[in-house]
């Protein structure tokens, strides 16, 4: 036979379309997914039926309405659900910028796996837990040791809530120099997480936002402005999210320490940092890591994460409790911790993706994490040369501006040319088997688009999400059409979104859409 | 560690081969990496090699390494434990770890409905069964854990009331009530409820001495972290409500087959954790919290979290999924929003959901019927150890306190010699409720069988001889 020509790139792909419906609908009323171990004979002779010792009002008399189904009707739903999502273990995940959605080693998944971690009570007995608590001991020494930070607390469960752990610190810290009342505001900028601005306001805090200046980043005037005696602290990431490094970040925290203010590093994504510059050598008091993002640990389609927070010693005794030490011999749990701001969550952290990026700075080392960081960078900027060349689509603020480990880019000119807005090529991006995201709001970019490789593709795999934007590019300008009703290889098509933000119409659940639609049936029928 | 000559090529980074390496710099017109970094000034740029441990470059030498620590510990399944107060050994079913170690779903983040229709479909049908379960009509995607739940509903009560102070059972558990009294500072005043030293139950008089029109809400856990059931629920949801006050009840979901919803009796925000629900232990890591109100704009505006909703497609038969009032959000608007939003348990939800349907209303019921048989059996059996006795009378789901002071020796001394003989007794609350003395927490659940209870109550009396 001759050689078979292959297809071009971007590649054919439809998402699994099932056509799966509600869980709800597949009930067999009788069925059973798993039968619940009986009560010995001798115990349910001796006790009777305990539960007509519930008082009347507080006994359950109608079973919850749950779906009734065999356990292989249970296991295709969900399996076929799982087909009808897009993990980073099957596309080229460079679409989800700030993220870090890199490559989660399967080997550290199946090491937690192990009942020596899945099976731990966080209350046992200290001698039946060294394992954990060592592995936890030295997580924070490696956090350490790659921040230039005091001390770390891996309790916050995910990124926002390590940012709020932090500003629960500042408070604290403040608080215990007779200066909270007087230090009420937080400043951050625009172009860092929105949960800074957030958390600040939770803790109680005026937020003050800056927006960038002509280099893409704040100025030092506009800090300068911004900063006085009622500032508790600044909250930024750097490189922010356009991806450049603002190189006034020395000065930026000088002027909050002379103002009495403090600096916390909004760390998230380091991915592109690391070993190349640390949050204490800028002078920050305190920074965040996410472990699911540069650490690797999956996302778990929005958690269980895992955050970490690190301090220098004048803020350490504001840690969460308790802490992880080691006096030489054995590790344990300190919770005689008199200034802490006390619990961020339940127990010690999320400890098995505690283990998973253990595992994986220990598979990497210095110079692994330093080429993680290398070619992070360098994947970036490949990226940027090819993007660059797609019709429509510009990089704002000055050339010469270099970027770290993401882009954001503006499609504003395609916009204006063609009517298809950045959101459009968003959704048309899922017909090419991958994932796209604009920016977190406010648009601050017009018709933004942020990526970021990370170090876990290849030039290849960079080359081919390239030609996906590019053929949407040329699709928007010759078949406008074809773009702005994507999309057509998914699950599903366009959604209807006016029920989203109608009361009457919105249905949080299976109950409140029947309920809903009943009565919609009912009228229309009528 | 010799020192290695050759550069590595890293099975995690697929550029890391040389030549590719090269070709890229080429490709982008540098000599070398450092150029991008050249915005990074001097004075702050890292010199030398971070201090780490020489890496375990192949999979195997790491899987040895981490295995040996990992021996250093032993799972509650390897020993017989009755450890709860919040985290809790359940049967976790097969299915559940199966669907949760699915990649697609393992990996996923923050998708459109369009590439991620699965994930949305999968939170969608969480929240509706949770909603049975709950008997209420609206409930979040996952927030961190019980804790965070009940810290964002007792703020949810705040805005909804507008008044400034709350009035919490005293039973609370100390870590839940440190969370919560931190989130909520710059907005509620706590009071703490005394509680009956007999039943545990909360004191109705001190209830209605505190409450006045300036409280926002009344919180109360149901089982209580004790333990106890607290059986008039529907008298204090009534003594809040006739103050104009809302009612939130902490519940573990796990009870809701034999006892009945908040909503029921009329609470008006239930919250609590799934951590019961299909989730490992995990070392306290399997933590997800829940939120429901009933399903009325003014409670649904409140929520900081994510709720899936669904809808039709442009295309007749197709279910389709998005956010449901998006513009409450943080995402959507910063320090606007409510509190705030971001990665959470997800995954975790999506467990709990498979649960449920493995389960299913037959399951539940078995599951609780069947906990509070062992649970009596287990309360019957200790109480005959000479010096042991149940601390509060009453109703109890999976938990009991056991009181030890009659017997003259500390908690600590006592579960020391129950863990030589293979068993983690329950929680110590000597030093978290000081006024019980010295009393602990046991916990069963019906991975316990007859065998198992026995098997504490024998070692027990040995112990204590």
């Amino acid at each position: 036979m001759k050689p078979i020509a292959r297809k071009p790139i971007p590649r054919r792909f439809h998402q699994a379309r099932w056509d799966e419906p509600i869980i709800f609908e597949l009930s067999q009323p009788g069925a059973r997914g798993i039968l619940v171990p009986e009560v010995d004979t001798t115990i349910e002779e001796e006790v009777g039926d305990v539960e007509q010792k519930i008082p009347q009002n507080m006994r359950r008399e109608t079973p919850p309405a749950l779906p009734e189904m065999a356990q292989i009707h249970v296991l295709r739903h969900y399996m076929r659900l799982s087909q009808e999502t897009l993990g980073v273990d099957l596309n080229i995940d460079v679409g989800q910028g700030t993220c870090t959605m890199k490559y989660s080693p399967k080997v550290n998944d199946q090491l937690t796996r192990s009942p020596k971690m899945a099976d731990l009570h966080p209350l046992q007995d200290e001698s039946t837990v060294q394992g954990i608590l060592e592995v936890m001991w030295r997580l924070e020494q490696f956090l350490k040791e790659i921040s230039g930070m005091d001390r770390f607390t891996l309790q916050p469960p995910a990124g926002s809530a390590a940012i709020y752990t932090n500003v629960a610190m500042v408070q604290a810290y403040h608080e215990s120099r007779r200066e909270g009342q007087q230090r009420d505001e937080v400043i951050t900028t625009i172009f860092s997480h929105p949960s800074n601005a957030a958390c600040a306001k939770v803790a109680g805090y005026r937020v003050v936002t800056l927006y960038p200046g002509p280099q893409g980043y704040p100025s030092l005037e506009a800090l300068k402005a911004a900063v006085s005696e009622r500032t508790a602290a600044l909250f930024i990431t750097n490189p922010e999210d356009t991806g450049i490094f603002n190189p006034q970040i020395e000065e930026f925290v000088k002027v909050v320490h002379n103002a009495g203010g403090l600096c916390a590093y909004d760390q998230a994504n380091a991915n592109g940092i690391l070993g190349i510059t640390r949050a204490r050598d800028a002078g920050f008091d305190l920074c965040h890591f996410n472990l699911h993002k540069t650490f690797s640990t999956p996302h778990g389609c929005g958690g269980p994460g895992a955050g970490a927070c690190g301090v220098t010693t004048a803020l350490a005794p504001f840690l969460p409790r308790p802490t992880v030490e080691f006096d030489g011999k054995k590790y344990f749990l300190n919770d005689d911790l008199p200034y802490s701001i006390g619990k961020i969550r339940p127990w010690y952290g999320v400890a098995q993706n505690i283990l998973k990026a253990y595992a994986w700075i220990m598979s990497l080392g210095a110079d692994g994490l330093r080429e993680v960081a290398e070619i992070a960078v360098l994947n970036n900027n490949y990226l940027l040369n090819k993007v660059l060349e797609i019709q429509g689509v510009s990089l704002p603020y000055p050339e010469g501006k270099r970027r770290i480990e993401q882009v954001r880019y503006s499609w504003e000119k395609l916009t204006n040319e063609t009517g298809v807005h950045s959101e459009d090529i968003e959704t048309r991006v899922a017909d090419f088997g991958t994932h796209y995201w604009t920016s977190h709001h406010p648009y601050v970019v017009p018709e933004p688009m942020t990526l970021e490789p990370t170090e876990s593709y290849s030039q290849a795999d960079l080359d081919e999400y390239a030609a996906i934007l590019r053929q949407i590019a040329q699709e928007a300008y010759t078949n406008p059409e074809l773009v702005l009703t994507a999309p057509h290889n998914s699950t599903v098509h366009r959604t209807v979104h006016e029920p989203f933000d109608d009361p009457e119409q919105w249905a949080i659940t299976w109950r409140a859409y029947k309920r809903k639609t009943a009565a919609r049936d009912h009228t229309s029928g009528a | 560690m010799p020192h290695r000559m050759k550069p590595v090529v890293y099975p995690y980074i697929p550029n890391s081969v040389p030549s590719v390496k090269e070709a890229m710099l080429k490709a982008v017109r540098v000599k070398s990496v450092d150029e991008f970094y050249a915005d990074i000034p001097e004075s702050i740029r890292f010199k030398g090699r971070l201090h780490l441990p020489e890496p375990l470059l192949s999979e195997a030498d790491l899987v040895r390494h981490i295995e040996g620590l990992l021996a250093k510990n032993t799972g509650a399944r390897e020993a017989l434990s009755f450890l709860g107060a919040g985290c809790y050994q359940h049967h976790v079913p097969a299915v559940c770890d199966e669907i949760n170690s699915r990649g697609e779903f393992l990996t996923a983040y923050a998708g459109d409905p369009y590439e991620d229709h699965g994930r949305f479909q999968a939170l969608f049908e969480y929240q509706s069964m949770m909603g049975e379960l709950l008997n209420m009509d609206v409930v979040n995607v996952p927030t961190y854990d019980g804790f965070q739940a009940a810290a964002t509903a007792l703020l949810m009560a705040q805005r909804i009331t507008k008044r400034s102070e709350a009035l919490l059972c005293g039973t609370i558990g100390k870590d839940k009530l440190s969370k919560i009294q931190g989130y909520v500072r710059p907005y509620l005043q706590l009071q703490l409820l005394g509680y009956s030293p007999v039943t545990g139950l909360m004191d109705l008089d001190e209830l209605k001495q505190s409450i006045s029109d300036q409280t926002a809400v009344v919180f109360f856990e149901n089982p209580s972290y004790l333990g106890f059931l607290e059986t008039r629920a529907a008298e204090i949801a009534q003594i809040a409500h006739e103050n104009g006050a809302l009612c939130v009840v902490s519940v573990d979901p796990i009870s809701l087959g034999v006892i009945s919803p908040p909503a029921d009796y009329g609470g008006d925000i239930a919250c609590g954790d799934i951590q019961p629900l299909g989730i490992h232990m995990e070392y306290g890591g399997g933590h997800g919290g829940f939120i429901a109100t009933r399903d009325d704009p003014e409670f649904v505006m409140e929520f900081p979290s994510r709720l899936f909703g669904i809808s039709p497609t442009i295309v007749e038969g197709e279910y389709g999924f998005g956010d449901v009032a998006y513009e409450r959000t943080s995402f959507a608007l910063r320090e606007e929003g409510k509190e705030w939003v971001g990665t959470a348990a997800a995954l975790w939800g999506i467990t709990a959901g498979v649960y449920l349907a493995l389960m299913g209303p037959q399951g539940m019921i078995d599951i609780g019927k069947g906990i509070m048989q062992r649970v009596e059996y287990a309360i019957r059996q200790l109480s005959k150890i000479p010096g042991v006795a149940l601390r509060f009378e009453g109703i109890h789901f999976k938990e009991f306190v056991l009181d030890f002071n009659q017997t003259g020796q500390s908690v600590t001394a006592i579960h020391q010699r129950l863990l030589q003989k293979g068993i983690f007794g329950g929680v110590d609350l000597s030093a978290e409720f000081p006024e019980l003395g010295q009393c602990a927490l046991y916990t069963v659940t019906e991975i316990h069988n007859r065998a198992d209870i026995d098997r504490l109550a024998d070692s027990l009396q040995e112990v204590l001889l």
